[in-house]
């Protein structure tokens, strides 16, 4: 255009050039180009994720069964859970293992956090080795958890025995209610520990050091150097982790499946578990897909809880 | 001063020593993974044997017996296929919704914002069963392709939510720059923003391919058939026959699956510890 005004004399452009022109300038509307880079994703969170969730909620009420048409029988589902021995046990069992999983994570966590961010010699390995649980495939490294707690050849029984820690020939780990329960505990707990460790120190690390510096130089010791600096720094930091294992704890699936299938009598089923094997194994998918919905709750409360503290910094 | 010096000294040994309960618990089930691996039989089912060292010859029996009896090598090249082009899905769709989200302003954008948020919440454990049934009314049932389909519900709300934070990070102004002299938005996402993100983008790729690697439950519930299922599924499914169980060839396998993750992860480590800060990814 601003050829033509100065008069020079030129070809008026092509109509297909024209046109890409238009959609050119078209597409770089905000209100269009924004819509449209979001729909891809829009599409995929409707179709597989608001729709299947809509179905689990449709599942739940009715007494769906595989390969048979389903009828509406409102709540029956989840009062018939509650009478059965099996969920009852399960719904004890999840809070029993998020509460003692998480507690320990959160104290081991804060203490290797802490170890972590000393002057080390091989940061860079150590940081390394303390991640690699959380990276591995977990129903593989599980496997090998299922072999250290095997019956006959547990290397665990074997080392407590060797340091006489232990009465041969030892628990039957997998075996017996409370070891079974302890041995679940354990292993989501090595798997787990490296993300409450990592991100722990990650909020260390952005703890001033002028604060030590200046509590040191008042005569504060290293128990009042953590309790009044870092513990309330941390507490942000601490509260999303925490929330986050809390849901993805709770809704455990492949440790348990591997090392026990939330055997002994039930005693180690979380929700997931008893989930596929009611759902799928025994194929009453309405009872299964109830008792997954018990997940949702937490879930509810998680996701408003971050939202809470999320939303203000980042959206 | 000395003394402080010294005092130091101890202190960082003191710290040294502290951890070792932490390495040991950390490194030792895949130390004894790999032991056992490398056993021969005799030597594993003997009592009387020491379980921690090897003394009767190594052997890479249970190997070799892995890749030529079972179909593992099938398994692993279906979690690579599976893996690879659910994360390539994942990061362009989170690519272009994190640049909407970021950088635009349009009706919805805060409520569509949230919404994804929301499903990086969600577990997998929590929608595998009506999922099934959507897979299969798809006629993506006891297929690969499933989960390539499926993953993406996972991956994307992560990349996106990973990725929003990489773009807030670059300026502005070098996005105005570009389109005061006639770029189009696509040029500068294309030309400006992406290249400035390409730490973002890697990192991103690197977890989505991590996550689709270590998927267990959708690959679990969605696929059955030897010539479909992932290596996680294959090696925890396939190779307990009966009451029998092969812990050698087990472990073995165990060993195998983690490999293509062990090496991503050896020549990315810094990545995986930034990704794991910045995004507080699902633990």
């Amino acid at each position: 255009m601003a050829t033509a005004d100065a008069g020079v004399i030129v070809a008026a452009p092509r109509p297909r050039f024209r046109l890409r022109l238009r959609l050119r300038e078209w597409l770089n509307r905000e209100e269009v180009l924004g819509p449209l880079f979001v729909t891809p994703a829009l599409l995929l969170l409707l179709v597989l994720v608001a729709y299947p969730f809509c179905m689990a909620v449709y599942f739940s009420l009715s007494d769906a069964f595989i390969g048979r048409p389903s009828q509406f029988i409102g709540i029956r589902n989840f009062v018939n859970l509650w009478e059965s021995d099996a969920f009852r046990q399960t719904f004890q069992n999840a809070f029993v293992f998020t509460s003692i999983a998480i507690a320990f994570k959160l104290v081991l966590g804060i203490t290797l956090a802490l170890l972590l961010n000393q002057q080390l010699w091989f940061k860079r390995w150590i940081r390394g080795a303390v991640l690699l649980p959380w990276v591995i495939p977990t129903a593989l490294s599980t496997l090998g958890w299922w072999w250290m707690f095997n019956s006959l050849y547990s290397v665990v029984n074997w080392t407590g025995i060797a340091l006489e820690l232990m009465d041969p020939p030892g628990p039957n780990w997998l075996g017996q209610k409370y070891y079974a329960m302890t041995a679940v505990i354990v292993v989501n707990i090595w798997r787990g520990l490296p993300f409450f460790a990592i991100t722990i120190l990650a909020g260390l690390m952005a703890i001033p050091k002028e604060l030590y510096e200046a509590a040191e130089a008042d005569g504060a010791g290293p128990v009042r150097r953590f309790w009044y600096i870092t513990l309330p720094l941390l507490k942000p930091v601490l509260g999303i982790v925490i929330l986050f294992s809390t849901i993805f704890t709770f809704s455990e699936f492949n440790i348990v499946y591997v090392l026990t299938n939330g055997g002994p009598i039930n005693s180690t089923h979380l929700f997931a578990t008893l989930a596929r094997q009611v759902g799928l194994e025994t194929g009453r998918i309405g009872e299964g897909a109830a008792i997954s919905l018990y997940l949702f709750p937490v879930l509810m409360f998680v996701v408003w809880a971050q939202l809470k503290s999320v939303r203000k910094e980042v959206l | 001063m000395a003394s402080a010096k010294k005092r130091r000294r101890w202190g960082k040994i003191g710290a040294h020593l502290l951890l070792v309960p932490f390495l040991v618990f950390a490194l030792f089930p895949f130390y004894h993974m790999g032991m056992t691996s490398l056993k021969t039989d005799r030597e594993l089912y003997d009592r009387k044997a020491v379980p921690l060292l090897i003394r009767q010859g190594v052997t890479l029996e249970h190997y070799t017996k892995l890749v030529r009896d079972s179909e593992f090598l099938t398994w692993a090249k279906n979690s690579l296929l599976v893996s690879f082009l659910a994360t390539t899905l994942s990061l362009v769709i989170g690519t272009v919704a994190a640049y909407a989200l970021a950088r635009l302003t349009f009706v919805g954008v805060g409520g569509l914002g949230t919404a994804i948020f929301v499903t990086y919440l969600v577990p997998t454990s929590l929608l595998f069963l009506p999922l099934a049934q959507v897979v299969n009314w798809l006629g993506l049932g006891d297929s690969k392709w499933a989960l390539v389909v499926t993953y993406p519900t996972f991956l994307v709300p992560f990349c996106t939510w990973l990725l929003i934070g990489y773009f807030r990070t670059v300026p502005k102004e070098v996005e105005e720059c570009a389109l005061v002299d006639g770029a189009t938005r696509i040029q500068a996402l294309w030309h400006i923003i992406l290249p400035i993100a390409v730490p973002g983008l890697v990192c991103a790729a690197l977890f989505a391919f991590t996550l689709s690697w270590n998927e267990f439950i959708y690959a679990l519930t969605f696929t059955s058939s030897s010539d479909e299922i992932t290596a996680s599924v294959g090696v925890t499914q396939e190779l307990i026959r009966g009451d029998i169980y092969y812990w050698g060839q087990l472990m073995a396998g165990a060993m195998l699956g983690s490999i293509p993750i062990v090496i991503l992860y050896v020549f990315f480590l810094d990545y995986y510890v930034s990704g794991l800060t910045a995004g507080a990814v699902k633990g």
